[in-house]
């Protein structure tokens, strides 16, 4: 238990260190940090499978590519663009409405209330695999489509003439 | 947890970093003597009889050469990314099962640090990680050609991955296990029920597409885009000088080795060997050989490597990203498949 308080407090701290620093590149390298105390949260909950899918989908690729982009844009704080404080005060106001939806609607779901799992092995590959293809088959069929048309429209997107293709 | 145990740990641990810091070290010697011999030329002859002592010179060259860090870099940053890379180099090598069981009195001492029953995907997430410190290093840099290297990994080593992890599905349909130590088991002896027991004669479009993403992960020739020197200087590690710079290029070598020991595991075998269950010899003697046999293995594969650096020129960076993106994907999908079929038909007849 000490140990989840210490890589619970881990990850609140790295993601505070995302939004608070100054740097772009800064808070990528902590987000990739926050990630990491998530895959060890997957472990301590024995969840193998998402722990190991998170450090190679997350960590692995998706962050590189954030690296990637903002590597390319060089921001720094001479160039990034100055907002008015009208904006400030909006987007302080819409964050607080937000937090206040999700925290409103996890106490609704009593999600604070200890879950006892019928079957504590259940993140291991072998039963996981099973599960997804056995009972929740249809979706899991229809969130693989719902990825794979996303991925056909990035690619349309990205084209540069349409027309041609 | 008891003592014996931890203690196990830490001494298997210990021994496998070393080993793997004298082959990364002699590794050096050997690519300029391989170097040497296909150029026609000696190679480096001078340090002890046949150069030896080369890689030590070497070592003490790079420890006392100047540090330079760039004024306009990002001092933090710019020391942690040969950090990161030698970290993510050596860390693969803790999934990786050396060599059967050992048993000394009555204690079974299994020769792998970690038996965890996700190891190719471990290996899988490690291989993803290798591509930060040469993002780190290019950008913390702050110098344009260090920036394209860099970018240039960060783009080589997400299309080969894909490329990496569809052929390593096919194997996975085929071995129906995650855990590398069960892999290596399954592939006893050399022969089993009518066909070679090593995966490599099941898989041999799966292997080739998982060498071919190897040497693009471990940056090497063909593959060595982020630092080429004729276009970008050194690419990501221009900037680096003295033991920093020895760092990066170390961990080149131990990738080199780490996916040397994942190949010679998952296709050919792990630490059987021929004959291994007909020729009458005790259990700890077996496993000892074993991990002979395994080194050797890893030693085919690193002048493999070798080999091929010194025979074929660098890749233009369209030719990679077509390789990558329009040969190796739709080669390792079509490998799945046919698996599949193999499979479902093998279980018919």
């Amino acid at each position: 238990m000490n140990l989840f308080y210490f890589v619970a407090f881990l990850s609140i701290f790295f993601s505070l260190l995302v939004i608070f620093s100054k740097n772009p590149v800064y808070s990528v390298l902590y987000l990739i940090v926050t990630f990491f105390t998530f895959s060890i949260h997957y472990i301590l909950l024995n969840a193998q499978f998402l722990a190991i899918v998170n450090f190679i989908v997350y960590m692995g690729a998706i962050l590189v590519l954030f690296l990637y982009v903002l590597m390319l844009l060089n921001l720094n704080k001479e160039s990034e663009p100055m907002k008015s404080n009208l904006l400030k005060v909006v987007g302080v106001i819409a964050g607080l409405c937000l937090l206040l939806t999700v925290a409103g609607s996890l106490k609704l779901l009593h999600a604070s209330d200890p879950v006892l799992l019928k079957n504590p092995d259940i993140g291991l590959v072998r039963n996981l695999g099973k599960v997804l293809f056995k009972e929740f088959l249809l979706p899991f069929e229809v969130s693989s489509i719902l990825l794979l048309s996303a991925m056909v429209g990035a690619v349309l997107l990205a084209k540069k003439d349409i027309t041609k293709v | 947890m008891e003592l014996t145990f931890v203690i196990e740990k830490v001494v298997l641990v210990s021994v496998i970093f070393l080993i793997t810091l004298g082959i990364a070290a002699y590794s050096t010697l050997a690519e300029r003597k391989i170097a040497g011999y296909i150029q026609g030329r000696v190679g480096p002859h001078r340090a002890g009889p046949f150069g030896v002592f080369q890689p030590l010179a070497d070592g003490g060259k790079m420890f006392f050469k100047e540090e330079i860090i760039p004024s306009q870099s990002n001092p933090f940053l710019f020391i942690a990314a040969p950090c990161l890379a030698l970290l993510t180099a050596s860390i693969g090598s803790a999934v990786i099962p050396w060599g059967q069981d050992v048993t000394i009195g009555d204690r079974v001492i299994q020769l792998q640090v970690a038996n965890i029953n996700v190891g190719i995907l471990y290996i899988f997430g490690v291989v993803s990680l290798g591509v930060y410190g040469i993002m780190i290093a290019g950008w913390s840099s702050n110098n344009k050609y260090s920036l394209m290297g860099s970018v240039r990994a960060a783009s080589q080593n997400i299309s080969y991955e894909i490329a990496m992890g569809l052929s390593l599905i096919a194997l996975l349909m085929v071995t129906q296990t995650l855990s590398l130590r069960e892999i290596a088991e399954q592939q006893n002896g050399f022969w089993q029920n009518g066909w070679f027991s090593w995966n490599f004669f099941c898989q041999p479009i799966g292997f080739l597409i998982f060498l071919v993403c190897s040497f693009a992960e471990c940056n090497r020739t063909p593959f060595d885009l982020p630092e080429s020197e004729n276009e970008l200087v050194a690419g990501y590690h221009t900037e680096y000088s003295g033991f920093k710079l020895g760092a990066f290029l170390f961990s080149e070598y131990i990738n080199m080795f780490v996916s040397s020991a994942v190949m010679s595991t998952l296709y050919f075998g792990g630490y059987n060997f021929p004959f291994m269950n007909d020729l009458g010899l005790s259990a700890n003697i077996i496993a000892v050989l074993g991990v002979l046999f395994l080194f050797a293995k890893i030693f085919f594969f690193i002048f493999f490597f070798m080999w091929i650096r010194w025979t074929v020129p660098r890749f233009r960076y369209d030719q990679l990203m077509n390789l990558g993106w329009k040969v190796l994907i739709p080669l390792s999908i079509a490998n799945i498949v046919v698996t599949g079929i193999w499979i479902t038909v093998k279980d018919l007849l």
